[in-house]
């Protein structure tokens, strides 16, 4: 789970690391407010997104006085921010973030990450701050320092030491470092953070170390012991298909193609969706209806497939250990009845009780193709999608 | 023989009074497996599904002498469990379990490596759907009338595109020796290398199919093991092509984020290792009948 920049600031603060005076805004009345409150000469207004590379896509504007901050505020709010790590849809700014400017004389990339190679976690930091990680791996990968923690024990001094040092820092901001690195180690472990990443970590002009942008991502997995991250939760950054469906307790991904799947199995989701692109298709969405499928559950999935309004078919792939097919065929004929479904809809089970499955889904006399194998299933449900898509185009012609 | 669990291995149930421990544990049973008991704290003393129950795994190992334990504990006591098991002497655990922290995960095999390697526990999963030596046992959650015994090894991260390659080989009359589940978490307990060391010693497996997929450096450190050290032919089909990079796709640790960690570059690495990569994961079945009948 991502969080605002703000909130990641506010956390790290909490740890010792120091920050940049500032404030939220949900308007640009607000907006001022802040700029005035703080006071000095300079400020940035911030777009809080779920995203890096906010600068380039103009989410991130300087101002001299508090006309423009009003301006800059009036044209974030209620825009969509395009990035690289969006996607193309973008994402909305609701809140922005007021901070007072800070006069740098040196940019450091700083990141604490999970490193599944070593099963622990791991410092990485540049000297090189300011760009992303893949760019300052590709320009200047010697600049990068790594430390692997050991966990028994936690960041040790002289690890932290050893990386301020390395990072070119003067002796006079060993300390501090060591502190910001310190408290960053116990805010990743005692929040179950997946990630944090301050980036920049500037040197100011009076020698001062400060955490200008802060970025941290949480284990889904550990929020039930972590109620205070939970709640930070923005709903307005995620994909409204993927909200929808992660309330309902499924597993879904939305994408950009039209043939929407419903997959037990988070290995077998993929491989399906795989296939589909074999055969000529796109894969809609990716979702896993996990180990018990009732009824309840298969209409929610239904349901969470055709929000997508992309959706022109619908490929159901089940196979069955816990699950019993004649189980699933009931809730996918259930489904059929209260949903609606005007899209083609290809159903393969496999696995425990498949021919009871089977039976239910013809004996329904439901407009349902059935598959035996995963090859068959992906080539019905594509044709069955070129079919009505020139259905459709003929009927546009006429 | 098999690798990691036979019709003679001494199990026991982690979790074994609760609705899903039980219900699995029936199943395993009904399969054969040689379950001599549970575990539950508060609970020892009493019987369940026939079988004595016991405060601690130290004691059921006393009574019994289980050397394997299957944990059906949920997530947030789970690495709990699994260190108990590794204290007291278990041999092998299958963690099922999904959704465990990944710092627990971090914590659990930190203190796996307190014992010397020959006396260290050996864990699969968790987040997998276990393993099963057809024909004789099954720890986990799988459909058992699926797997044909035979000779041909499977290790994959997913359990249900696994019961597929199982299926799919059962349909052209190929047998498995020994299904390993190894989950789909970012941090578990074996690896694909770890795995493919047994099936490389076992004397009953003519050839292994690993079943990989998006994120992480196993499939990589795989091939590395399989160039170097393998004598028996591999087959592998790598699922998440379609996938986009940054977006985790249901595994918790199925996410492109560093290079070598797409579904493409794991194919290529293989490939280079002299792997045979199914071209589709409609062709696992075919790929496995081509190379035995090479």
């Amino acid at each position: 789970m991502d969080i605002h920049e703000y909130q990641a600031k506010e956390l790290l603060q909490g740890f010792g690391v120091p920050i940049p005076k500032g404030g939220l805004a949900y308007s640009p009345e607000q907006a001022t407010y802040r700029a005035t409150e703080l006071g000095g000469e300079r400020w940035v207004v911030k777009a809080q997104v779920h995203s890096g590379a906010r600068g380039k896509a103009g989410g991130i504007v300087f101002c001299q006085n508090e006309n423009e901050v009003w301006d800059a505020a009036d044209q974030l709010l209620g825009k969509k921010l395009v990035t690289h790590q969006t996607g193309p849809r973008g994402k909305g700014v609701y809140r922005l973030y007021v901070e007072e400017a800070t006069h740098i004389h040196k940019e450091i990339y700083l990141g604490l990450v999970q490193d599944r190679k070593s099963e622990r976690i791991m410092v990485v930091a540049s000297a090189s701050g300011g760009m992303e990680i893949e760019e300052i791996s590709e320009s200047s990968p010697d600049s990068i320092v790594r430390a692997i923690i050991e966990p028994a024990v936690g960041l040790q001094d002289f690890q932290a030491r050893e990386i301020a040092f390395a990072l070119g820092l003067a002796a006079a901001q060993i300390a501090d470092c060591v502190r910001i690195l310190k408290g960053c180690y116990r805010a990743f472990t005692e929040l179950d953070a997946n990630m944090v990443e301050i980036n920049p970590l500037v040197i100011t002009d009076n020698g001062s170390l400060l955490a200008l942008d802060a970025k941290m991502s949480f284990d889904e997995n550990a929020l039930y012991r972590r109620s205070n991250i939970a709640e930070l939760r923005d709903k307005s950054q995620e994909d409204p298909r993927e909200a929808y469906a992660t309330d309902r307790g499924l597993s879904y991904v939305g994408l950009d193609g039209q043939i929407g799947c419903i997959i037990n199995g988070a290995g077998l989701a993929m491989a399906t969706m795989d296939m589909i692109q074999h055969v000529g298709g796109e894969p809609a969405n990716f979702l896993d209806i996990g180990g018990g499928a009732s009824p309840e559950r298969v209409t929610k999935a239904f349901r969470s497939v055709l929000s997508d309004d992309g959706v022109e078919a619908i490929l159901v792939n089940i196979f069955a250990g816990i699950n019993r097919c004649d189980w699933v065929a009931e809730g996918v004929v259930q489904a059929v009845r209260n949903l609606d479904i005007q899209v083609p809809l290809v159903v393969r089970l496999a696995g425990t009780n498949v021919q009871e499955g089977r039976q239910i889904l013809i004996d329904s006399g439901l407009q349902i193709t059935t598959a035996d194998t995963l090859e068959q299933a992906a080539n019905l449900v594509v044709t069955a999608w070129q079919r009505a898509q020139s259905q459709n185009s003929q009927q546009q012609a006429v | 023989m098999a690798i990691l669990l036979t019709k003679e291995t001494k199990v026991i149930v982690a979790g074994f009074t609760g609705r899903i421990g039980t219900f699995h544990a029936q199943e395993m049973l009904d399969y054969g497996t040689n379950v001599v008991g549970g575990v539950t704290p508060g609970k020892g003393g009493t019987e369940h599904l026939g079988l004595p129950v016991f405060n601690t795994i130290k004691q059921a190992i006393a009574a019994t002498g289980a050397t394997a334990c299957a944990v059906f504990v949920p997530p947030p006591y789970c690495a709990d469990a699994i260190m108990e098991a590794a204290d007291a002497g278990i041999q092998y655990c299958v963690s099922i379990t999904d959704g465990i922290p990944t710092q627990d995960m971090i914590k659990v095999k930190r203190y796996m490596r307190r014992y010397p390697r020959d006396q260290r526990m050996i864990l699969t999963g968790p987040n997998c759907a276990g393993t099963i030596t057809p024909g004789q046992a099954m720890m986990g959650i799988m459909p058992g009338h699926i797997y044909m015994p035979g000779r041909v090894g499977i290790v994959g991260r997913s359990g249900t595109l696994g019961y597929e390659a199982a299926a799919q080989m059962m349909d052209l009359g190929i047998g498995v020796s020994t299904s390993v589940g190894i989950g789909g978490d970012p941090i578990n307990g074996s690896s694909f290398k770890d795995v493919l060391m047994h099936f490389q010693a076992d004397e009953n497996t003519d050839a292994v199919v690993l079943i990989g997929e998006i994120g992480g450096p196993q499939e990589a450190e795989a091939a590395q093991y399989i160039r170097d050290h393998m004598t028996k032919p591999v087959i592998a089909y790598i699922a998440g092509l379609s996938a986009p990079k940054g977006r985790r796709m249901g595994h918790a640790g199925a996410i492109v984020s560093a290079f070598g960690e797409s579904a493409a570059e794991k194919v290529e690495i293989l490939r280079q290792a002299g792997v045979t990569v199914a071209p589709n994961p409609s062709q696992m079945g075919n790929t496995v009948a081509r190379v035995l009948a090479h």
